[in-house]
């Protein structure tokens, strides 16, 4: 057996450090304005996540699916009937529990991968998303038989301390989410993601070199329906704080798939990058709007604006930088460490 | 029993004229295909711009209706001329992984450009035809027919026709196909790239604006237009992406299926499962027949 945790380097260490500090000790300590939290930080972190979920199987594996919201429902829903139905199960648990559902979803439909790839694997995957969701909303024992629609998500509950505040809830994501991150680069750069990238760069090769396609695809597929399962549960229960299935539908898919392509494919990093960026961008534009024109532009300008920016940078990443910001972003600390070492 | 039968009849004519709809849509799919290899993902995006522009032209100017139809085709062909010049050609000889997630890109400015245009409320759109039964077929044959879909129907077998005529027998139609075949091969003995690009994606276009006119006469020209073009793919799927017969029979067949299964099969599950139905079908379609009905093998090597 292979140990799951590989080497670091110094670098990587002291990196983490600073991350873990500056989220876990200084961001609570002087952001205090419940904003931040709830519009910015939690669903940058959860989207980030399903976002590293959509990055597993397209960046990494380059099986082209469009399905993350439907196994985000999953996972979310998983964990609400979880919560309500098996009494004392721990929320951690039911977490995981609900990745895992998430992943079952994802291996099923998954299958078809190993018979199609391109644009029909992403037809097959379209499946998942619109059958997940209708199933949800047509069978009423997902939503506790509630005929409004909407479903209050439960309280977060660990070890009997109820985490309701918006920094008790970023706190909680945090503690997903780190140790997520983590597992995931390590299963990015062993054996796992070495066998993932054989099957994405050509997998004809991979397999004529031992790599096995059955197991390599669906493993991929069932990994990130686990993380899409897992973002999507704490998406519902500390972003939306309610359940609807509106929430999952295929724009959300269309979102992750936008942050995973403008973040970087094939880069843990891009994908967080990338959620910040989606994320933020409509809050920039909008702050211009009611800033600058005084909201002489009407909001529904704003967000078609906001559709062909993404769409323009898509095309623009696409012809100049197909590995996205993370490579930009790279790119750009390279230049700077070198205009430093010429300068001495 | 009789009636019986004469409502499952009804039930698939509805569904097969409904799946006309598909069709077209699918038709400027394959359209792009043939010529370049391209999935193009912005073909429903396609659909919405051109309807929405053509509306916008009569409702917000009040341009005549013939000269709103030429004005939105000139539009669609400024469209792609832009694609070829500003996205297809930087991505010549990319993956086809590449091209497709562009052609999302470009869906999104579509989508974005036409409702910052035109605003984002429903528009009717009266095209003169009712959405009603035919009275003459309602009373002799006693199947209730819409006029708005036998209409959908015709003008999509209108456009088959005059498109094979086109690829078979023309001049026009042989370049079409060779660089379809291999753009590389093609364009070395003489035949013009850009202009077959130019030419495809404009006919593409048009296809786009018929598809939108018809849909938009039946439910409103909104954005849902582009969730519903998202059909188009279970049905290129069933057909095969390269065959323009192809997209017609797998349009009916989606169109007839997921009609007769929402009919007979979908109350047992509180309905609606017509959203997911074309797509479990392709996936059967996948997992037998992956080239589709009318398709080409895909030959894959090392």
């Amino acid at each position: 057996m292979k140990p799951i945790f590989m080497t670091y380097t110094r670098g990587d260490l002291i990196n983490l450090a600073i991350l873990l500090i500056v989220g876990v000790v200084v961001i609570p300590m002087t952001v205090s304005s419940g904003y931040w939290y709830t519009s910015i930080l939690i669903p940058w972190l959860c989207l980030a996540l399903a976002t590293i979920g959509q990055q597993i199987i397209m960046g990494y594996t380059g099986q082209l699916a469009l399905g993350a919201a439907g196994f985000m429902a999953a996972g979310a829903f998983a964990c609400f009937n979880l919560i309500l139905r098996v009494p004392g199960i721990p929320f951690v648990g039911a977490l995981l529990i609900s990745g895992l559902i998430a992943a079952a979803f994802g291996i099923l439909f998954g299958l078809p991968s190993l018979r199609v790839r391109g644009i029909y694997l992403m037809v097959a995957t379209l499946a998942s998303q619109f059958f997940i969701i209708w199933m949800i909303d047509k069978f009423g024992w997902f939503k506790n038989y509630d005929s409004s629609g909407i479903i209050t998500a439960q309280d977060i509950v660990i070890m009997g301390k109820p985490f309701t505040s918006p920094v008790e809830m970023y706190l909680v994501i945090v503690a997903v989410v780190t140790p997520m991150t983590l597992i995931a680069m390590n299963m990015a750069r062993g054996s796992t993601g070495r066998n993932w990238m054989s099957v994405r760069d050509m997998d004809i090769a991979a397999e004529s070199m031992g790599v096995s396609l059955l197991k390599t695809k669906l493993q991929a597929f069932a990994i990130s329906s686990f993380y899409c399962g897992v973002a999507g549960a704490l998406f519902a229960f500390t972003y939306l704080k309610s359940l609807e299935p509106v929430a999952f539908d295929i724009k959300l898919s269309f979102k992750v798939l936008f942050m995973v392509i403008l973040g970087g494919l094939g880069t843990i990093n891009g994908a967080f990058i990338g959620a910040a960026f989606i994320l933020l961008f409509p809050v920039l534009l909008n702050y211009i709007g009611n800033n600058v024109f005084h909201g002489a532009i009407d909001a529904t300008i704003i967000s078609a604006i906001e559709q062909v920016v993404f769409g323009v940078l898509m095309i623009i990443f696409m012809i100049y930088e197909p590995l996205g910001m993370a490579k930009l972003w790279e790119t750009i600390k390279i230049k700077i460490a070198g205009l430093f070492s010429k300068n001495k | 029993m009789a009636d019986q039968i004469l409502f499952f009849i009804e039930v698939v004519v509805g569904g097969l004229l409904a799946g006309t709809m598909y069709s077209l849509v699918a038709l400027g799919f394959v359209l792009i295909y043939k010529a370049s290899a391209t999935f193009n993902f912005s073909q429903g995006a396609m659909v919405f711009f051109a309807v929405l522009a053509f509306v916008g032209f009569m409702q917000d100017f009040n341009v005549p209706f013939v000269l709103a139809f030429f004005l939105a085709v000139f539009l669609m062909i400024i469209v792609g001329l832009c694609t070829e010049r500003l996205v297809l050609r930087p991505l010549m000889n990319q993956s086809e992984d590449t091209l497709l997630m562009a052609t999302i890109g470009l869906g999104y400015v579509l989508e974005g450009l036409a409702q910052a245009m035109w605003g984002v409320e429903v528009r009717r759109l009266d095209l003169g035809i009712k959405d009603f039964p035919i009275p003459w077929i309602a009373d002799n044959l006693k199947l209730f027919i819409s006029a708005i879909d036998l209409t959908a129907g015709i003008v999509a077998f209108g456009m088959i026709i005059g498109l094979t005529l086109l690829f078979k027998y023309t001049k026009m139609g042989l370049g079409l196909r060779a660089v379809a075949d291999d753009a590389g091969a093609a364009s070395s003995i003489g035949i013009p790239l850009k202009h077959i690009m130019l030419l495809v994606w404009s006919a593409a276009g048009v296809v786009a604006l018929v598809a939108g006119m018809m849909w938009g006469a039946r439910a409103g020209v909104q954005f849902a237009l582009v969730d519903l073009a998202l059909k188009a793919l279970p049905v290129l799927i069933i057909g095969g992406f390269s065959s323009i017969p192809g997209a017609i029979i797998g349009g009916l067949l989606i169109g007839a299926v997921e009609k007769v299964l929402e009919v007979y099969i979908g109350p047992f599950f509180g309905g609606a499962i017509e959203g997911w139905a074309p797509y479990v079908l392709a996936i059967f379609f996948l997992l037998y027949r992956p080239e589709g009905l009318f398709g080409e093998k895909i030959i894959r090597r090392v």
